[in-house]
């Protein structure tokens, strides 16, 4: 039953995950782009309800409705001032110009708000430790379950944003052909900023979460980023439930990990993800080969 | 067409030829440091050196194989610990530090089998994550203890001075070393398919450039150099302690230089490593508004001017002060109507 609990809470831990990276993915999915500063947003998104509710006494639910509409105007600055110009500039400039933008945002943190690990933890009260008994050794924690659902949530709601809505319809389209929507009246530029502030508001609703079950420094940004890139990558990139498949496959590979040794959490994580990385590049060829060799037996 | 057949090709202007003289010139005058230098500005000259070999091969990497990693911390500290291993097991400290490189290089092999199969973005973040990995199963030797690390005992034997002037020579040794390697490599055949993948790699795999096998060269190439900076950065230090070394800090040091250098250029890196070098001399005590600044010129770099200061100086005068491109020689009195189209860029 221990084990049980360690694949629920590696669950649990995967919606997360797919909170994290289910931004991501869509930028990749409509501009091709990989936004290496995508880390540093969460964080700043969390050190912005930080303050809130160290200062203000908001608490995080409340303070996302000022730092969602914020993180989303963030967005289109990043668009406008970083995205657009590194779009024409190759292939290359997206990566150098957001790795640089991380160092300067996971900097300017620090500056801020010095090496302090902090937790929103302090903000919700008792939710933060509450949990629902099962068994003896299955234990569910309520702000768990709300993580899931709230990861089922938006991706749902991206979901059918992007298959009934106006916008939605247009960034699938921009995300096909953006050369060529011009021409049915749909202004790239405009589709592209709305997309990353669209990304950068949920980049903010996942930093409510990594301030709310975790804690969090100025640097803390490149592991974030690092996990939603290995579970959209397990997931298949440009798939939204694949994202919380694989943000769930690696929670469970990194909860196992921890349950065989005590280094083994971050561990298995990466393994897992180069495991899926190597099996993806060579057991299609290998199947191919069996199936061939297999349809030359029938053959003779 | 009329004079076509009056059009030559040059590579050695004599321009090149005295800049390369006098660069081979400044080498060898940098062998006597040592004797002519303080004890502060020789271990300040490793750096430098250990900084050129760092901008260089992350140039090899993306300037020409058009490959952005933000994980080439995972040889620099697998350099730096594999030395420490090969040390402990009884290798003495300056051929273990060429040997460390050499091992690594080995170990690149089998993962750009697999990172080099990932485009672009993937492939950058895949690199960090193969850099997290590296972190964590060095921690688990119990000869690094964790975090806590240790240190290439070994060089206590060497009295302080001639440890000094040792690690500056080798520092040195290696630098000149790479450089004339990856300036052969750009004049030869291999040099050519560089260009070639670095300007379009779908192109170039159309005109039969093995674009696959280019990229494997170049990125075992890059992480044995980047590997042998770890090793030599580690006879400076002499401590090991992993985080430093794995530290995403030593990639985002590689993209400044070779960004505000020139990229793709072979210059640039070297130009931009000595900027990064009078930067950081300058500035380094200012801990967090100095890393803000780096980042920030490597933001307004790539946005503004993805060419580099050496790239922008080069568009502008094409001072040619290296043989690595082919310049089309106009027979006199033929003013060209293209103005300088017609050379190619090195």
């Amino acid at each position: 039953m221990i084990f049980l609990n360690q694949i629920l809470q590696g669950i649990f831990l995967g919606a997360y995950y797919a909170l994290i990276a289910c931004s991501l993915s869509f930028l990749f999915g409509v501009m091709r782009i990989i936004n290496l500063a995508h880390g540093s947003f969460i964080v700043v998104a969390a050190f912005l309800l930080f303050v809130l509710a160290d200062r203000f006494g908001l608490p995080p639910w409340l303070g996302l409705i000022l730092v969602v509409p914020v993180m989303a105007a963030l967005g289109w600055v990043l668009q406008v001032l970083v995205l657009e110009r590194s779009l024409k500039g190759g292939l290359l400039v997206p990566l150098l110009s957001t790795f640089g933008l991380a160092i300067v945002i996971d900097n300017l943190l620090f500056e801020g708000f010095g090496a302090d690990t902090r937790s929103l933890a302090p903000a919700i009260g008792d939710l933060a430790f509450a949990s629902w008994t099962l068994s003896d050794d299955v234990t569910i924690g309520q702000l768990d379950a709300i993580i899931l659902l709230a990861a089922i949530v938006v991706l749902g709601g991206l979901q059918l944003f992007l298959a009934q809505t106006r916008l939605g319809r247009a960034i699938r389209a921009t995300a096909e052909a953006p050369d060529i929507v011009g021409l049915i009246g749909i202004d790239a530029r405009a589709v592209y900023g709305f997309a990353t502030a669209i990304a950068i508001a949920l980049a903010a609703i996942a930093g409510a979460f990594l301030g709310l079950r975790a804690t969090f420094n100025p640097y803390s940004g490149g592991m974030q980023l690092l996990f939603a890139f290995e579970a959209v990558v397990i997931g298949g990139f440009g798939s939204l439930w694949g994202t919380l498949i694989g943000g769930i496959v690696l929670g469970v590979a990194q909860t196992l990990g921890a349950f065989i040794n005590p280094h083994g959490f971050l561990i298995a994580g990466h393994g897992f993800f180069l495991a899926v990385l190597i099996a993806r590049l060579y057991l299609p060829p290998l199947a191919e080969r069996l199936r061939r060799r297999g349809r030359k037996a029938v053959a003779a | 067409m009329s004079g076509v057949g009056d059009l030559g090709v040059e590579r050695w202007t004599p321009r090149a030829a005295v800049f390369v003289a006098a660069a081979l010139a400044v080498l060898g005058g940098l062998a006597f440091g040592p004797a002519l230098f303080s004890a502060a500005i020789t271990e300040r000259l490793s750096a430098l050196f250990i900084y050129v070999i760092l901008a260089v091969m992350w140039n090899v990497l993306a300037g020409y194989g058009g490959l952005v990693s933000v994980g080439q911390q995972a040889f620099f500290g697998l350099g730096a610990y594999v030395a420490v291993r090969l040390s402990a097991a009884g290798i003495s400290v300056y051929p273990a530090l060429l040997l460390a490189a050499l091992v690594v290089g080995g170990l690149a092999l089998p993962i750009g089998e697999v990172m080099l199969r990932l485009s672009g973005g993937e492939f950058a973040i895949g690199m960090w994550v193969v850099a997290e990995l590296a972190h964590l199963l060095v921690n688990l030797d119990p000869l690094v203890q964790g975090e806590t690390g240790t240190s290439l005992i070994a060089l206590d034997a060497f009295g302080a001075a001639a440890r000094r002037a040792d690690t500056y020579w080798a520092a040195l040794a290696a630098m000149a070393f790479l450089l004339a390697l990856v300036f052969l490599m750009l004049r030869g055949r291999l040099g050519t398919a560089l260009q070639a993948i670095r300007d379009d790699d779908v192109a170039a795999a159309s005109i039969g450039v093995r674009v696959l096998a280019t990229k494997r060269v170049v990125f075992v190439l890059a992480a044995a150099g980047a590997a042998l900076a770890g090793a030599l950065w580690l006879a400076t230090a002499i401590t090991f302690q992993p985080h430093a070394y794995f530290s995403v800090q030593w990639t985002a040091y590689m993209i400044f230089m070779t960004l505000v250098g020139g990229l793709g250029t072979f210059e640039g890196p070297v130009l931009g490593a000595v900027l990064f070098f009078i930067v950081e001399t300058a500035f380094g005590a200012s801990g967090v508004w100095y890393l803000v600044g780096l980042g920030a010129a490597a933001l307004g770099f790539a946005l503004f001017a993805p060419r580099g200061v050496w790239g922008a100086f080069a568009a502008r005068f094409s001072p040619r002060l290296l043989p690595l491109g082919y310049h089309v020689v106009l027979p006199a009195g033929l003013v060209p109507a293209l103005g300088k189209k017609g050379e190619e860029q090195a």
